[in-house]
């Protein structure tokens, strides 16, 4: 374990950047889900099937070619466009950015499911008492929708938080320089790949426990007012 | 002013039709209420009178007729399918806050206490300091005899306690019209009178009711006009002392007739 020591600043610089791609991908499924949802929700036929499109794709094609294609491909377009255009020359996408796009492109597909079915739960009864009352839609949405939304989705929010963490590992393959990628540099460097794969399967561990820290102290907060069985 | 009260209506309802897909649910109905009125609406399950009620503040839009809240008319018009929609949501969204609604299943918002309930529109809709409405608020509980339940969530009180407190809710915007969609009928028997009482209360205080109801009694004792529909149409109104000692519509009294038994 000496080893693993040695290189802690190399451990720990991954583990930043792979904290950091975690909440910055989890942000944008956030946004992308909560999009899906009320498009999959709204009464627009064309919004509904680019929803149901966008969810139909990545859930059913693998996140490690999703990601792939959308690093190797969006670089691949984003050049065919420079130089059709002209309008730049050559374009390397930063692998942080690629990596939050392409995972918070994925989660977000499933968030969208999450937050539809979590809307769908709340009785319509609570909206039309807020619509009688003269409230606007936005008001609707951000007192009496939002709350209740939240309660119905953690459970299969905090499923798809951890499944997101433990996806960030994937990057790996595209050269970013996150947990697994300078872990197993430094393996391979010193020959002990074994323990600093298990160095950070620990590291994931103390990730993923921390997390429920947090999800448990939301799951108080948003299950005010209802029995728990 | 030009006008004085008495010849305003508080609420004046003409010509509503509204139809879903095949279905006409209400075929040209029309009501009027003075102020002070409390007008029940009777009639079998499927006569439309909760969709009459529900097209008053427009949580269901009707395919034509107006709505007018205290001389002000609801502006309509048609999408570009043709649906009727409101001419100005604005105007809507401003007419609803002084139409109070009461659900036949409370609706009371689940992850608020009773108080949080009451005060949710005082301080958002009409834009009180939170110690006004909460002033306000403790107020109106008292009134419906629920001040001491106001820190209790919806789910750990009686159907009877909630359906007070989502009264208390409507009543605490000083509405000009409270309209009261079955409020009794989600109830268990035993729960019925003491809503029925905060009902009787608010009649007894002048305020301007519509109520769709099965309470035969309530109809007939408390409100001053009573509307029969039958199949989206009115059969039969007037006073319930007309109504119910000579009913002339052979098809009210055999509702009576059932409703009774």
């Amino acid at each position: 374990m000496d080893s693993v020591w040695e290189y802690r600043n190399l451990l720990l610089a991954g583990t930043a950047v792979t904290v950091q791609l975690a909440l910055a991908s989890l942000a944008l499924s956030v946004v992308l889900g909560l999009v899906g949802a009320t498009a999959k929700l709204a009464a627009n036929p064309v919004s509904q099937k680019i929803a149901g499109g966008y969810t139909t794709l990545v859930r059913g094609v693998p996140d490690l070619v999703l990601m792939m294609l959308l690093f190797y491909g969006g670089q691949q377009i984003a050049n065919d466009l420079g130089s059709l255009t002209g309008w730049w020359d050559y374009l390397e996408i930063n692998q942080f950015i690629a990596g939050v796009w392409s995972i918070g492109f994925v989660f977000g597909a499933y968030m969208t499911e999450t937050f539809r079915g979590a809307i769908l739960a709340i009785p319509r009864g609570q909206i039309e008492a807020g619509v009688a009352c003269g409230m606007t839609p936005f008001l609707i949405f951000r007192r009496i929708t939002w709350p209740q939304m939240i309660r119905h989705a953690l459970p299969s929010f905090t499923n798809n938080w951890l499944v997101l963490i433990k996806a960030t590992a994937l990057v790996s393959v595209i050269g970013l320089h996150d947990l697994v990628w300078n872990a197993s540099t430094a393996g391979r460097s010193v020959r002990e790949p074994f323990t600093f794969m298990f160095a950070v399967l620990i590291i994931y561990l103390i990730l993923t426990a921390c997390s429920d820290v947090g999800l448990r102290w939301l799951d108080r907060r948003y299950n005010v007012g209802v029995d728990r069985a | 002013m030009a006008y004085s009260a008495e010849t305003v209506s508080a609420l004046k309802v003409d010509d509503l039709h509204k139809r879903f897909g095949e279905v006409e649910v209400l075929k040209g109905v029309h009501l009027d209420a003075a102020v002070g009125d409390v007008i029940s609406m009777l009639g079998a399950s499927g006569s439309g009178k909760s969709t009459f009620l529900r097209c008053i503040n427009l949580l269901e839009v009707p395919d034509s007729g107006t709505v007018t809240v205290q001389g002000e008319t609801i502006g309509m018009t048609v999408d570009r399918s043709g649906s009727p929609v409101p001419a100005d949501m604005n105007q809507v969204i401003r007419l609803r806050a002084r139409l109070g609604m009461v659900f036949q299943s409370f609706n009371l918002w689940q992850h608020m206490t009773v108080l949080e309930n009451v005060t949710e529109a005082l301080i958002h809709v009409l834009n009180m300091s939170k110690t006004d409405a909460q002033d306000r608020g403790c107020e109106t509980l008292k009134k419906v005899g629920m001040l001491d339940r106001k820190d209790y969530y919806p789910a750990h009180i009686s159907g009877g306690q909630q359906q007070r407190a989502a009264i208390a809710r409507a009543l605490a915007m000083e509405p000009d019209v409270m309209l009261f969609d079955e409020p009794t009928s989600a109830l268990d028997p035993e729960l019925v009178g003491e809503v029925l009482k905060v009902m009787r209360t608010l009649a007894d205080e002048g305020r301007t009711m519509i109520v769709v109801t099965h309470e035969i009694g309530f109809a007939r004792d408390v409100s001053n006009k009573v509307i029969f529909l039958h199949e989206g149409a009115i059969e039969s109104e007037g006073p319930p002392a007309e109504m119910f000692e000579n009913p002339v519509s052979a098809r009210f009294r055999q509702f009576l007739a059932n409703a009774l038994h």
